[in-house]
């Protein structure tokens, strides 16, 4: 069926005076494929079902609305723990600011190179698992940014990564607009830590990857930072193999506009995926989205969905969730949790949690929750004599707890939380 | 220490009288025990003293060395000195016991121009008052009251009172949901904390919390205002004979 007029006009309109990005042969191929596929299906508009909660108007804008940069002044996360460095200005690799390519157990390289090559695992990935992720539903976004992403990261790892990955994407220009995809490919037995953080440009998009083999394990925290006026769109399409682990954590603070999907797909018995994430918004500009779609199709798996949102002064934030069980997907534990905190009665949360479950013998359970401060464990700490503004404070971080609790090294956790505790003080 | 004079209080949502002109004064030193039958308005006259939102004082004064209690937040009269050891104490799912003694120490501190207790000192002082009241390292790492037992809870609220050591507490039925070994427990952990310069309020229903923390002074509660005050021999006379009695003769 052709798309509507009006929808293809925008589309067009996104694409027009568009060139492909130069690569080998297979990435052009990708890259022409994922734009037959944008035009076959259009750039999604609000009235689209998956989008009714979030406008994605300023994410399929022609160009970019312009964002302020915002100078957080503060030391810039993980900047403790030992890691290889990655930096990316308004989207675009900063070789100076980034650490040497290479490290213990992993082979890195940039998109672009890796494009570049005529025979690259890269091949067997990009674009792969996004195209699996277009069904049941349509993600025109992911595939607007595999057919223009023209920077970023590749990883393969094949051992224990010995320090993590972070990607450390700055934000320079009022106007940027940057369109990064990233992969990674574990291997069987391997294992390797992801953070990634930042506003990343005026608006950006980012897609990112990861297969893992059977036994792997792949861990991923990542923060969406603090400029007030930037846009975000993300994709993560993950394939999950047996007895594997697939971990991911994101802290979204601040932010116009910020649509965060996550696609997991559980092919191998026995593995594990969780995804999970806080975001605080402050004002009637924040709009925060997670939408997150996982997908049993295997023996004795374990999913696990848990976001926390703390809204304020007219922020709005959106949950779409769906565990999809199918039919040969015995003894699958699925769960699924979804709340907000709202601290005044502006601020407002939309919640869509979904179950199909066609297997007979599975646990899945799903909640969803919208409440203010508890007015008797606030007296309580009242009593104690801890003041108001501290014991909201303190109340809102164990509303959050949670989440946090997700995270697999402590450290980190609390890292995230200091930050989080930072921006309450700043926001009561 | 304590002043109540004329106290008139009603829910604030619904035209309901409960504090009916009460007067009731704790000299500083002292134990008091207050004794009444259900809803006589024991456990609001706690509330209101301690400045739980839901009520509006009417008429009367509660004077804490006189300082008006009544126009205070509830942290600023904890700083004062005045401590509430809940009925029921609330689960804080998220925030852990230590986390939560030790902002509630240092806050206190920092309102009344103190400086804060070093994270070391701090440590120490817990587990030793923590070892007396048998509270394990355990429950001192779980989140505030979260699986506690409604022994542990009790023996928690204690604990809190032992840390921030104030002038005035009042204790709303600590007896209740205690066996007979986890209330001598809590009534050792309130009796070390007797001393010249602490007063205390004692609610309960029953005369066996009183066989163990003695008081001064008991009163007999009824209808929102104190009808009877006497020595411990009018806790005994409760026990005995019920409150029909005592109503009966102040009628």
């Amino acid at each position: 069926m052709a798309i509507a007029k009006l929808k293809s006009d925008a589309t067009e309109a996104r694409l027009a005076g568009v060139t492909l990005p130069e690569g080998a042969a297979w990435a052009q191929a990708a890259r022409a494929d994922a734009l037959t596929r944008l035009r076959a299906m259009g750039l999604p508009s609000k009235r689209d079902e998956y989008w009714k909660y979030t406008d994605p108007s300023d994410l399929t804008a022609v160009t970019a609305p312009k964002a302020a940069l915002f100078d957080a002044q503060e030391a810039p996360l993980f900047g403790d723990t030992d890691r290889l460095e990655i930096v990316f200005v308004d989207g675009v690799f900063d070789a100076d600011a980034s650490d040497a390519l290479a490290g213990e157990g992993i082979e890195i390289m940039r998109l672009s190179d890796a494009m570049a090559a005529d025979i690259h695992w890269a091949k067997e990935l990009y674009g792969v698992l996004e195209t699996r992720g277009q069904t049941p539903v349509e993600r025109p976004l992911a595939v607007l940014n595999t057919a223009l992403a023209t920077d970023g990261i590749v990883i393969h790892a094949t051992g224990k990564v010995s320090k993590p990955v972070h990607i450390s994407y700055l934000h320079a220009d009022e106007t940027s607009d940057a369109i990064l995809h990233n992969l990674v490919k574990v291997d069987a037995g391997a294992e390797i830590t992801l953070l990634e953080t930042g506003p990343g440009a005026a608006r950006f998009s980012s897609c990112l990857e990861v297969d893992i083999a059977d036994t792997g394990a792949f861990h991923h925290v990542r923060t969406q930072g603090r400029d007030h006026e930037r846009r975000t769109v993300t994709h993560c399409f993950a394939r999950v193999g047996a007895e594997s682990t697939f971990k991911s954590f994101t802290m979204t603070v601040n932010g116009v506009m910020t649509r965060n999907e996550c696609v997991l797909d559980i092919i191998g018995d026995d593995a594990i995926a969780h995804v999970a994430g806080v975001c605080v918004g402050d004002g009637k500009d924040f709009h925060h989205d997670d939408t997150v779609f996982i997908t049993h199709d295997a023996l004795n798996g374990e999913s696990r969905q848990v976001f926390k949102k703390v809204l304020r002064n007219g922020a709005t934030g959106v949950f779409q969730g769906k565990i999809l069980v199918k039919a040969d997907a015995q003894k699958t534990d699925g769960y699924q949790i979804s709340q907000s905190l709202l601290l005044d009665e502006d601020a407002q949360f939309l919640a869509k949690p979904e179950l199909e479950i066609y297997a007979d013998d599975v646990a899945c359970s799903h909640g969803s929750t919208s409440g203010a401060i508890d007015e008797t464990a606030l007296f309580y700490l009242r009593s104690r004599g801890v003041p108001m503004n501290v014991a909201r404070n303190l109340l809102t971080l164990s509303f959050m707890a949670e989440a946090l609790d997700e995270i697999a090294d402590p450290a980190l956790a609390e890292e995230l939380r200091d930050r989080l505790e930072g921006w309450l003080a700043r926001h009561s | 220490m304590l002043e109540i004079k004329g106290l008139k209080v009603k829910l604030e949502d619904e035209d309901k009288q409960i504090l009916k002109g009460l007067d009731l004064t704790v000299e500083t030193g002292k134990v008091h025990a207050i004794m009444g039958p259900n809803g006589s308005g024991k456990s609001t006259l706690s509330y209101v003293l301690s400045g739980k939102d839901g009520y509006e004082v009417t008429d009367g004064s509660a004077l804490l060395e006189g300082d008006d209690l009544l126009d205070m937040d509830p942290e600023e009269r904890a700083a004062l000195g005045l401590f509430l050891a809940f009925q029921y104490p609330v689960e804080i799912p998220g925030v852990g016991n230590m986390t939560f003694l030790r902002t509630a120490v240092n806050a206190q501190r920092k309102a009344r121009g103190q400086e804060e207790l070093s994270a070391g000192d701090f440590l120490k002082e817990v587990r030793a008052k923590a070892k007396d009241l048998k509270i394990d390292a355990d429950m001192l790492k779980r989140p505030v009251n979260v699986g506690f037992s409604g022994g542990e809870k009790k023996r928690n609220e204690i604990l809190q009172m032992a840390m921030l050591t104030p002038k005035m507490c009042i204790l709303d039925e600590t007896d209740s949901g205690l066996d007979v070994d986890a209330m001598k427990l809590v009534a050792e952990g309130v009796n070390a904390l007797r001393s010249e310069g602490r007063s205390f309020l004692v609610i309960t229903h029953y005369q066996r919390l009183l066989d163990h923390i003695k008081p001064d002074v008991v009163h007999i509660m009824a209808d929102g205002k104190i009808v009877k005050t006497g020595g411990p021999e009018l806790a005994l006379e409760v026990e005995n004979n019920g409150y029909a009695d005592i109503l009966a003769e102040v009628s």
